[in-house]
């Protein structure tokens, strides 16, 4: 199968703060920590990473959440500050920006093909009803590619899913949501 | 900003909060108990993006207190009397009718409510607001959904839907009161004039509950009193619960 990917134009502006940064080493090292919830997507691929500010030796790193709940939140802010403390970096604090609020579009494009791979529909792989919301059927199945689909429940293993079944191999999955 | 305006601010913040924790919490209890799997999970990601907004709230009321407390302690150090929650959100979780009647009424006020908040002039407020709005889509369309398919299900079902109704909507008339602390904010282009919203909730409510052959019910009563501290005993009951494992154990860890 080809993809296409087009870069979504949030991502694009994501992608020339990160390539643009003083600090480029901090934002590969970051790369290393994933979503708990997750574990196939970085921070950087989730779009939680906002941010990475540096005062001498001090290094502050803007997070945001998914969803305001977002369990994984304090995990996840623990294992930033380890990853630089391992690295050599003492001085790291980790702050929580609200606004703007994190949308699923932020997702970078390597993010999505690992979802897939991971047995997560991206939110593309659906199309949206009318409300802009996740549909009733026909999202994408991530094990045989099938469009015969249904949706199970509309909130499903974690406060950004959904959960599908394919009607032709059988299997369930989680469908990302679109917010 | 006044000391006046930065009291109020704190008070309504607070109340943002307390409503969003307690509401969260009567979801929660819905843990387990879900007539599905899935359902179960649903009832656990709604409780959860509750729990979440009270967070941010608490947090923020937190430092504008600025007195040594965190949100924890705006959760769970709280009484009863000090909760300035909405009534309708305390009420017991009742049978699955009750809890998505009294959902209905709550999405639909938020789905109003929040792109106000937005428009706030407080850029906390309004952030909050930015993410609980997302959120808000996705519970009205399940709540939506099940009022109508209850309302349009069994004998059984519309009967105990309209019961839900009529049980709960006394309570529904408290989410447009205004007090000084209020109208103080929405003066300021702070807080939402909640009183403005009451149109467009009950010709909203009104669509769905007759779409789902059910009748919106008369004003015959109302009750009051949660923004002041006065509750229904069932606050008292829930809290306990809520908050005994931090007050047995104070500043325990993970």
């Amino acid at each position: 199968m080809n993809e296409i990917s087009l870069m979504a134009e949030e991502h694009y502006q994501r992608l020339q703060q990160r390539n643009a940064d003083d600090v480029k080493v901090l934002w590969d090292l970051l790369d290393a920590v994933k979503d708990p919830e997750v574990p196939a997507l970085s921070i950087w691929d989730l779009g939680i990473l906002r941010d990475i500010q540096c005062n001498g030796d001090q290094i502050v790193i803007i997070i945001t959440p998914t969803y305001s709940g977002c369990p994984a939140m304090d995990n996840i802010r623990t294992d930033v500050i380890q990853c630089l403390n391992d690295n050599g970096y003492a001085d790291v604090t980790v702050n929580m920006s609200l606004s703007p609020a994190w949308s699923s579009e932020w997702m970078s494009p390597e993010g999505r093909t690992k979802l897939r791979q991971y047995g997560i529909a991206p939110p593309e792989d659906a199309e949206l009803d009318a409300d802009g919301l996740t549909p009733d059927a026909h999202a994408a199945c991530p094990h045989c590619g099938s469009r015969n689909t249904h949706r199970v429940s509309e909130f499903g293993s974690t406060a950004c899913k959904a959960l599908f079944q394919c009607d032709d191999c059988g299997e369930p999955f989680d469908y990302f949501k679109k917010i | 900003m006044s000391d006046q305006m930065k009291n109020a601010l704190l008070e309504y913040t607070t109340r943002l909060g307390d409503d969003a924790v307690v509401l969260g919490h009567r979801i929660s209890e819905w843990v387990s108990y879900g007539p599905f799997l899935e359902e179960d999970i649903a009832y656990g990601n709604v409780a959860l993006d509750y729990i979440g907004r009270a967070r941010m709230f608490y947090t923020y009321a937190a430092e504008l207190a600025d007195d040594g407390r965190d949100e924890d302690d705006f959760a769970y150090m709280r009484n009863d009397r000090e909760y300035h929650n909405l009534l309708l959100l305390e009420l017991p979780k009742g049978d699955f009718a009750y809890s998505q009647v009294r959902q209905l009424f709550a999405d639909v006020y938020y789905t109003l409510m929040l792109p106000q908040l937005l428009q706030s002039k407080d850029e906390r407020l309004a952030a909050i607001a930015a993410k609980a709005i997302k959120e808000t889509k996705y519970h009205l369309r399940r709540s939506r959904d099940w009022v109508l398919r209850l309302g349009e299900g069994t004998d059984e079902s519309h009967r105990r839907a309209q019961k839900a109704l009529d049980q709960l909507w006394g309570y529904t008339h408290e989410l447009f009161d205004m007090d000084e602390t209020e109208q103080l904010l929405a003066d300021a282009d702070i807080g939402v004039d909640v009183s403005k919203l009451r149109d467009d909730w009950l010709a909203m409510v009104t669509e769905i509950v007759t779409n789902a052959t059910l009748s919106v019910p008369e004003d015959s009563w109302a009750v009051r009193g949660g923004r002041i501290g006065y509750h229904t005993e069932n606050l008292g009951h829930m809290l306990t619960e809520m908050q005994i494992v931090h007050r047995s154990h104070p500043g325990c860890k993970w």
